[in-house]
C-alpha cells in the first residue's frame, strides 16, 4: 500500500538554529500516527511544515510528498489549495484559534465557501451536518453561537468540524487534548478515532501525552532534539523500549496503574534537560544517557531497523543497556 | 510489586534524589562526560547557552539602543543641545537679552553674530544658546514633576483597586477633561510667570497621562504570579509597590517620559510665544514670539529658534522610539 | 496531629452579572506530615480553594485553623507571621517570578521581610537552600529569563522553602513542565518534605501523579469536595460516579480505544445544578440527586463520600 504522506529527511532551521534535523516517516490513508516528544523536540515545528505553515524565514530542506504530489516547493498561494482541502489541522488552544466575532456558523461556512463553490444555504447545511458529525448536541441552534458562548471542549469539536469540513485526506493534531480536562480529553480522542474510522482519514497525533499515545495511536514516533529517535507499533514501544530516551520518559511517569508511590522510592529521572545545539558531533541524548559511552559523540546515531516495523536510532543492542527489567519499567 | 521496582532497576538508570549535592557540582566536561553522566545531571541547556548571554545581559537594551541609527541621531542631537546648555554662560557670558549690534543683522552678514541680530539688536545665536537652558530646563523638570505626581497616583489607584481607585480615576478625569492648554494659560495667568510657575503649570497638566498609564500597568502587573507569591511571602504594600511592581511597570513609562519632555518644551514655548513666559529669560518660544511681527522682512528670527525646537522634538522622538523598541521586546523572550 | 483545618469554608467571586461560589462549603483537615491532594477539572474551584485558605483570596464565610489559631480572624500583621508558615509553589515557572530580579534578590527577600540573619547569615541560607534545591552554584546572580522550566521552578521551590514553613501549598507545580523534568521536581519536593519534615496540599488534575505523590485525596467537583480518602483505597474502590469517571479517563496503555466514560460538560459555576451537583452527568441520577443534595457519609475507615448511591 502507498503511504498517502511521505516525508523524507524534512529539516527547518532559523538563523543559527537548527530545531528539526531530518525527519523522514510516512502515514498511510486512515491510520494514527503519533508523534511524541518534549519541548523542544521539534514535533511542533515537523506539524506546521507539513501544512505550509512555517514563519517565511524558516529555511526547510527535504521533501513532503502528499498522494505522489511533491508539496516541498510549493508557493503560498498553492498552499492555500491543499490547507483545509486535504491537510486539515487542529491547534492546542481552541479559544485563540475561533475568531471571536464570528459565529461558529459563520467560521465554517467560510471554510467549506473557500474550498467549494457552494451557496450559503447549502454550506450552511453542510455546517449543521458537520456540528453533527462532532456530537454537538442541537447543532441547529448552537450554529449561531459565538465562541465564546461554548465550553473548552465545544470549541475543541467545532475547531475539528472546521479541520474536517472538506473531507482532508490528513488532519494533524498539534496537542489538541492537552488544554482540556480529563474527562473531555478522552471524549475528544474518541471522537477524532471515530471520524477517522468513517472519513477514511489519516491523523497525526502531536502530543506529550504517552498514556494517550498508548491507548489511540495505531503507530508511534518518539522524536528528540529534531530527530525520530524511535518509532513502531504504541505496544511494543512501551512494553521494550529500546532507545534511552523512550526508556528513561517511561520509567520516569509515574505509574499509577501498579500503584507505584513516593513512600516506596523515588521516580527515575532524566537528568538535565533537552541539549540542542547545531555543531553537536554525536547523539543529542548522549549528555542525558545512562548508557552514553565514548562512541556515541564520534556521530549521530543513525535510525535502523530493529525489528518488523520497528526503528530506534541507537547503536547499542539491549544488552549494552544498564541491567533495566523492563518488566520493571512496564509493570507487567 | 512496587517495592521490587525500584530494586530491579539499574543502578546507572537511578539518579536518585539526597543526590544534590552532585546536582550543584559545577558540570563536568565532555571527557569526563563520558564516564560519569551516570551520576551527575547534566548542565541544563538553557543555562549553559545563557552564561554567555548573563555577563553582557544586563546591558542587552543599551546595546539594542545603541545599534538602532535613528536612535543614536537623537542622542547626538540632544546630546549637542545639552552640551550648549550648559556651557551658555562660558560661550556668550552677559544677559542674551541686552542690545549687542544694529538691529537686524542677517544671518553671515557679520562674522561676530553669525546668525544676525533681531529688531533690538540681540544676538540671535546667544539667544538660541540660552534659549537652551530655560527649554530644556522646563522640559526636564515639569516632566519629572508629572512623573512623580503620576507614578504616585496611578501606582495607589493600580494597586488598590476599590474605591481608592475610583475616586482617583474621577480626579483624573476632571484633569483630563479640561482642555490641558487652556488650564496652563489659566494657571499661568493667576501666578506670575516666572520659569518656576511655568515648569509647575505644566507638571500639573502632564501628570494625568502618566497616571492613566501607570494605573493600567499596575492593575496589569498586580495579577501576575509573581506578584501573588510575594503576597504569599508577606510583603509589605511598599515592598511590592517599589520592588515587584514598579520596575516592572516601568519600560512603557520610559518610553512615554521622552516625548513629555518634548511636550513640555513646545508647551513652554507656546508660552512664551503668546507673551505669558518669563520676561526676564530668553526662550525659544519668546524669540519667536518677538520675531512673529517681522516675519515678512526678517523670517530668519522665527525661523532659526523654530528649527532648534522642531529638532530637539525630533531627537526626543526618536530617542523615545529607540528606548521602546530596546525596552519592550524583552518580554517576548520570556515565553517560550 | 492536626496542622489545618477547615471549616465550612466558602469563597465567592464577583464575575460580570452574578456571582460564583468557587468554593462552597467545604471542610477538610491536613495532619502534620501528611500530603493531601486536591483532584478536579478546571473550574471546579480547587486553586481557589488553596488560595482561600492561605487568605491570598478572602473568603466569604467558614474558618480556617492552623495550629490552633484561627487564620480567618487574623489582622494583617498577624497574617504576615503566618506566611512564614505556610507556603506556596505556582503553577506556571514563567509568570511566578520576578523578571526583573536576580535569583539571589528574589531569595534574600522573605528573609529580609521577615528578620532573619543578618547580610552574612542570609547569603548562607540562600546559597544553602539552592544547592539543596539542586541550582547550581553560578544560578544566584542570573535572570530568571535565563533558566529553563525545571530550573525556574527549582527557584519557585526555593523561595517557598526559604522560610521553613510546615504547610505548603502546591498549586499544580509540575504540570506545565516536561515529563522528563516532571519525575525531577517530585523527586525533589518528596525530599524537601523528609528533609523539612513538611507537609503538602497538593491541587493537581493529573491523576496519575496524584497517585504516586499523595497520601490521601480530595476529589472536587464545582466547588464542593465529593470524595475523601487515603489514595490506595481511592484507586482500589472508588465510590462516587464523578470519581470513577475521572479515574476511568486517565488514558492508559491497557485500554485501548476505551470508551469515554462520561459525556457531557462541567456545567456553569455561575448557575450550578440543583440537587448534587454532578447529576447532568451522572449515570446513576433520579430524581431524588436533582431534588437533594447528598450529605457525606462514611464509605470505610477515613474514606467519605458524598453520593446518595454510592456502593
Amino acid at each position: 500500500m502507498t503511504p498517502l504522506m511521505e516525508v523524507h529527511d524534512f529539516a527547518v532551521g532559523f538563523g543559527s538554529a537548527q530545531p528539526v534535523k531530518g525527519v523522514s516517516f510516512d502515514v498511510t490513508a486512515g491510520e494514527m500516527l503519533a508523534i511524541v516528544g518534549e519541548s523542544g523536540s521539534g514535533k511542533s515545528l515537523t506539524a506546521l511544515g507539513l501544512i505550509g505553515l512555517l514563519p517565511s524565514h524558516a529555511r526547510k530542506t527535504g521533501s513532503i510528498r502528499l498522494a505522489g504530489r511533491d508539496l516541498s516547493d510549493l508557493s503560498e498561494r498553492q498552499w492555500r489549495s491543499i490547507r483545509g482541502r486535504e491537510i486539515g489541522m487542529i491547534f492546542q488552544e481552541p479559544m485563540t484559534s475561533l475568531n471571536p466575532v464570528l459565529t461558529v456558523g459563520e467560521q465554517i461556512v467560510e471554510v467549506l465557501r473557500i474550498h467549494d463553490k457552494i451557496d450559503r444555504r447549502s454550506a450552511r447545511k453542510r455546517a449543521i451536518e458537520l456540528l453533527d458529525l462532532v456530537n454537538i448536541p442541537e447543532a441547529g441552534r448552537r450554529i449561531d453561537d459565538y465562541p465564546h458562548q461554548l465550553s473548552g471542549g465545544m470549541r475543541q469539536r467545532v475547531m475539528i468540524a472546521i479541520g474536517v469540513a472538506c473531507n482532508p485526506k490528513l488532519l494533524i493534531a498539534d496537542e489538541a487534548t492537552t488544554a482540556l480536562d480529563v474527562t473531555i480529553q478522552a471524549q475528544i480522542l474518541q471522537l477524532l478515532d471515530n471520524l477517522r474510522l468513517n472519513l477514511n482519514m489519516a491523523v497525526i497525533l502531536i502530543t506529550h501525552d504517552l498514556g494517550i499515545v498508548a491507548q489511540w495511536a495505531d503507530r508511534v514516533m518518539v522524536m528528540y532534539a529534531g530527530r525520530k529517535v524511535e518509532e513502531g507499533l504504541p505496544q511494543p514501544v512501551f512494553e521494550h523500549p529500546y532507545h534511552p530516551y523512550t526508556r528513561g520518559l517511561l520509567a520516569a511517569s509515574p505509574r499509577a496503574e501498579v500503584g507505584q508511590h513516593y513512600r516506596d522510592g523515588p521516580l527515575l529521572e532524566i537528568p538535565g534537560s533537552i541539549v540542542s545545539s547545531l555543531h553537536e558531533k554525536g547523539c543529542a541524548f548522549r549528555p542525558r544517557c545512562p548508557d552514553a559511552r565514548a562512541s556515541c559523540g564520534q556521530a549521530v546515531p543513525p535510525i535502523k531497523l530493529i525489528s518488523d516495523g520497528r526503528y530506534a536510532a541507537c547503536p547499542l543492542v539491549p544488552s549494552q543497556f544498564g541491567r533495566v527489567s523492563h518488566d520493571a519499567l512496564v509493570g507487567a | 510489586m512496587t517495592s521490587s521496582q525500584s530494586t530491579a532497576l539499574s543502578p546507572s538508570l537511578l539518579v536518585a534524589v539526597g543526590r544534590s549535592t552532585e546536582i550543584a557540582s559545577p558540570p563536568p566536561d565532555a571527557a569526563e562526560a563520558e564516564k560519569e553522566w551516570s551520576y551527575t545531571r547534566a548542565p541544563d541547556a538553557l543555562s549553559a547557552r545563557s552564561a554567555y548571554q548573563s555577563r553582557r545581559g544586563l546591558r542587552r537594551e543599551i546595546r539594542i539602543f545603541l545599534t538602532n541609527p535613528n536612535a543614536i541621531v537623537g542622542v547626538l542631537f540632544l546630546a549637542s543641545v545639552v552640551v550648549t546648555a550648559l556651557l551658555a554662560p562660558l560661550l556668550y557670558p552677559g544677559d542674551p537679552l541686552e542690545m549687542v549690534s544694529r538691529p537686524f543683522l542677517w544671518p553671515g552678514q557679520n562674522a561676530d553674530y553669525p546668525l544676525g541680530t533681531d529688531s533690538m539688536g540681540r544676538d540671535v545665536l546667544a539667544g538660541i544658546v540660552h534659549g537652551a537652558r530655560i527649554s530644556l530646563t522646563v522640559g526636564i523638570v515639569a516632566t519629572a514633576l508629572g512623573l512623580t505626581i503620576g507614578i504616585g497616583i496611578g501606582a495607589v489607584a493600580g494597586y488598590f483597586g476599590g474605591w481608592v481607585d475610583e475616586v482617583l480615576v474621577k480626579i483624573i478625569e476632571i484633569f483630563q477633561t479640561l482642555p490641558n492648554f487652556v488650564l496652563l494659560v489659566v494657571l499661568v495667568a493667576i501666578a506670575q510667570p516666572t520659569v518656576t510657575t511655568v515648569t509647575a503649570a505644566i507638571g500639573i497638566i502632564t501628570w494625568p497621562t502618566v497616571a492613566r498609564l501607570t494605573r493600567a500597568e499596575f492593575r496589569a502587573i498586580r495579577e501576575k504570579d509573581y506578584v501573588l507569591a510575594a503576597r504569599s511571602l508577606g510583603y509589605g504594600h511598599a515592598r511590592i509597590v517599589f520592588a515587584e511592581i514598579l520596575p516592572n511597570a516601568l519600560p512603557p513609562i520610559i518610553v512615554t517620559s521622552s516625548v513629555m519632555v518634548a511636550g513640555a518644551i513646545l508647551m513652554e514655548a507656546a508660552l512664551s510665544f503668546m507673551g505669558l513666559g518669563d520676561p526676564n529669560r530668553v526662550s525659544w518660544g519668546s524669540m519667536i514670539g518677538s520675531g512673529r511681527d517681522v516675519i515678512r522682512t526678517a523670517w530668519y528670527l522665527t525661523a532659526l529658534p523654530g528649527l532648534a525646537i522642531v529638532f530637539t522634538v525630533i531627537s526626543l522622538n526618536l530617542i523615545s522610539d529607540g528606548l521602546n523598541d530596546a525596552l519592550n521586546p524583552r518580554f517576548s523572550e520570556e515565553r517560550r | 496531629m492536626t496542622l489545618l483545618s477547615v471549616h465550612n469554608l466558602s469563597t465567592q467571586y464577583s464575575a460580570g452579572r452574578g456571582t460564583v461560589r468557587a468554593v462552597d462549603d467545604v471542610s477538610l483537615e491536613i495532619e502534620t506530615g501528611e500530603t493531601v491532594a486536591l483532584v478536579g477539572e478546571s473550574g471546579c474551584g480547587k486553586s481557589s480553594l488553596g488560595k482561600s485558605l492561605m487568605r491570598l483570596v478572602e473568603p466569604t464565610s467558614g474558618q480556617v485553623t492552623f495550629k490552633g489559631s484561627d487564620v480567618t480572624a487574623m489582622s494583617a500583621r498577624e497574617l504576615r507571621g503566618l506566611r512564614q508558615r505556610i507556603q506556596m509553589i505556582f503553577q506556571d515557572p514563567f509568570a511566578s517570578l520576578n523578571p526583573r530580579q536576580t535569583v539571589r534578590a528574589i531569595l534574600t527577600a522573605p528573609l529580609k521581610v521577615h528578620g532573619i540573619g543578618d547580610g552574612k547569615r542570609r547569603r548562607e541560607i540562600v546559597e544553602k537552600i539552592a544547592e539543596q534545591v539542586g541550582l547550581p552554584p553560578d544560578s544566584l546572580d542570573r535572570y530568571p529569563h535565563e533558566f529553563s522550566g525545571g530550573q525556574r521552578q527549582r527557584i519557585g521551590i526555593a523561595r517557598a522553602l526559604i522560610l521553613e514553613p510546615e504547610l505548603v501549598v502546591c498549586d499544580e507545580p509540575v504540570s506545565a513542565l516536561d515529563l522528563s523534568i516532571q519525575a525531577q521536581i517530585l523527586n525533589l519536593l518528596v525530599e524537601m518534605k523528609q528533609r523539612l519534615s513538611l507537609s503538602y496540599l497538593f491541587v493537581s488534575h493529573d491523576l496519575s501523579v496524584v497517585r504516586y505523590f499523595s497520601d490521601r485525596v480530595l476529589v472536587m467537583y464545582l466547588g464542593k469536595i465529593v470524595e475523601s480518602a487515603p489514595t490506595a483505597a481511592l484507586w482500589a474502590s472508588p465510590a462516587h460516579p464523578y470519581t470513577r469517571a475521572l479515574l476511568a479517563a486517565v488514558p492508559d496503555p491497557a485500554k485501548r480505544k476505551h470508551a469515554a466514560p462520561i459525556s457531557g460538560d462541567l456545567p456553569s459555576p455561575h448557575n450550578p445544578p440543583s440537587g448534587c451537583r454532578f447529576h447532568t452527568r451522572c449515570p446513576l441520577a433520579t430524581d431524588l440527586c436533582r431534588a437533594e443534595a447528598p450529605r457525606y457519609r462514611s464509605f470505610g475507615e477515613n474514606h467519605t463520600v458524598a453520593c446518595h448511591y454510592a456502593q
